[in-house]
């Protein structure tokens, strides 16, 4: 194919896609059949739908920002798999939770103009990462509770999730096995790469707490059989959790307090220290006042989130409605 | 030609060398005095070829007389390789990409963790030495593994098991 040809391909707009950001793309829904269940509460199956939703999108942008740093060529590739797994599963989660609310908003509207405040995804979703390592540890960490969670969820009585969930077990079997395994080759390698994953574990396990406790929107619907209590899903993601670290020859954590509880944040301090400067925004102002039992379901984030969604809507926010 | 048969020769933009049809992605095509009524389903949920599938299919039967095309997409139940034709199967290994096995069967209970790269037996599309190793679960798209042969020693990619 030459040049010119190449150039007429990108340019000639005689079908309706559109690469680039918002606007053009197909509801990823389109022609499912999405009916609400009729026992169920549509703001709290929306809510749910949201806050699964914001946990696969902000994950998938903080793997984004490791192409072009990875280790090697087939980690980059790997890690931009895995995000898009995630983007893909975002978009099928925010366009349900959008549709079921039914006030006129859409997948873009959702990623690209709510502040801070008003995402709800766990706080391990946001955290920076300090290294290669750090990113694994958070990786399994959230693949291996994102996979028990969706293989419930493929039980749901709304049909919409459990088709989500049923796809998504499929790509989430792959990105925790992934991150199981460098964690195993990092913490079963030298002494220094030892140490650095011991570090990662330990850094993350304040994570942990807040992605078993219910939320009251999840309460509720776990109790229509649509939603997954996600303090079920603590057995499970104990017993691989134990089972990566023993192969890597790490030890657990000591016993550390829930960061969402303890009004402190560890990923505070950190993401203060390698940013240099205040991004502002909504999350900016809360850096160390959390509610003491407000997390990322709740809208109460670090300023992680802030620099992420900086960075995110940046584009969305200063040209709305744009296309090219 | 049929709409039916006008879908099905619609090819797959990553993989040009499978059919929607061969991929085991085009799920049905019902023809009606309304138009025709395509249904979908993607691969992975994050398939950024999707956008590209519609299109084309909108396109290819157009341009066969059919105006009114609707493109649907269902996403249960999930894709799985085992839908890949036989004949897709053949022309992925002609083109130099290893075919998937069967799709992993659960078991009752929770999905069971591979702490150790795979060890499936996935011979060279190459040379045909029939045990290779992985190099990566992922390459350039997301259904496709990077591995390599210990005999000729030639990097090739597996369209892995779903």
């Amino acid at each position: 194919m030459s040049f010119d040809a190449a150039y007429e391909a990108l340019t000639d707009h005689d079908d309706d896609a559109r690469w680039a950001y918002g606007t053009g793309f197909a509801d990823p829904l389109a022609g499912v059949d999405t009916t609400v269940p009729a026992d169920v509460d549509r703001a709290d199956l929306s809510a749910y739908c949201l806050a699964l939703g914001d946990d696969a999108l902000i994950m998938s942008h903080r793997l984004q920002q490791w192409v072009t740093r990875a280790p090697e060529l087939e980690d980059e590739l790997a890690l931009a798999n895995i995000a898009l797994d995630l983007l893909g599963q975002a978009r099928l989660l925010l366009s349900r939770a959008a549709e079921v609310e039914d006030a006129g908003r859409d997948e873009d509207v959702l990623a690209y103009q709510r502040d801070a405040a008003e995402f709800r995804n766990v706080r391990l979703a946001e955290r920076t990462d300090a290294d290669f390592a750090h990113l694994v540890a958070r990786l399994l960490v959230f693949a291996t509770w994102r996979l028990a969670l969706l293989d419930r969820l493929t039980a749901s009585g709304d049909p919409v999730l459990a088709a989500i969930g049923a796809k998504g077990v499929k790509e989430v079997t792959y990105h925790r096995d992934y991150a199981a395994q460098w964690v195993v080759r990092l913490g079963d390698g030298t002494p220094l790469s030892h140490e650095r994953m011991q570090a990662a574990v330990d850094a993350v396990t304040p994570l942990i707490g807040e992605l078993f406790r219910p939320h009251p929107t999840e309460v509720r619907l776990a109790a229509v059989a649509v939603a997954v209590d996600p303090s079920a899903l603590r057995p499970e993601f104990d017993a691989v959790w134990a089972q990566v670290l023993k192969a890597a020859t790490l030890r657990p954590a000591a016993d550390v307090p829930d960061e969402a509880d303890s009004g402190v944040s560890a990923s505070v301090a950190q993401d203060g220290a390698d940013r240099g400067g205040s991004s502002g925004g909504p999350a900016g102002a809360g850096r160390t006042d959390f509610a003491p039992d407000g997390g990322g379901r709740d809208g109460v984030h670090t300023a992680a989130l802030a620099d992420i969604l900086a960075e995110l809507q940046g584009v969305a926010r200063s040209l709305p409605g744009s296309e090219w | 030609m049929t709409a039916a048969a006008v879908a099905a020769r619609v090819t797959d933009p990553e993989m040009p060398m499978l059919t929607l049809a061969d991929l085991g992605i085009l799920r049905a095509v019902d023809e009606s005095a309304d138009g025709v009524v395509v249904t979908i389903t993607p691969t992975y949920s994050g398939c950024p070829a999707m956008q590209t599938i519609r299109d084309d299919l909108t396109a290819a039967l157009r341009e066969a007389g059919y105006p009114r095309v609707e493109v649907r997409t269902v996403l249960t139940p999930a894709w799985t390789t085992d839908w890949i034709s036989a004949a897709g199967r053949d022309k992925l290994a002609a083109a130099g990409i290893s075919p998937p096995g069967a799709a992993p069967r659960r078991a009752a209970g929770p999905v069971p963790l591979t702490l150790a790269p795979s060890r499936r037996a996935v011979s060279c599309p190459q040379c045909g030495h029939p045990d290779t190793e992985e190099i990566a679960a992922f390459s350039a798209t997301a259904c496709r593994s990077l591995r390599r042969c210990p005999v000729c020693r030639e990097p090739f990619e597996h369209v892995k098991e779903i």
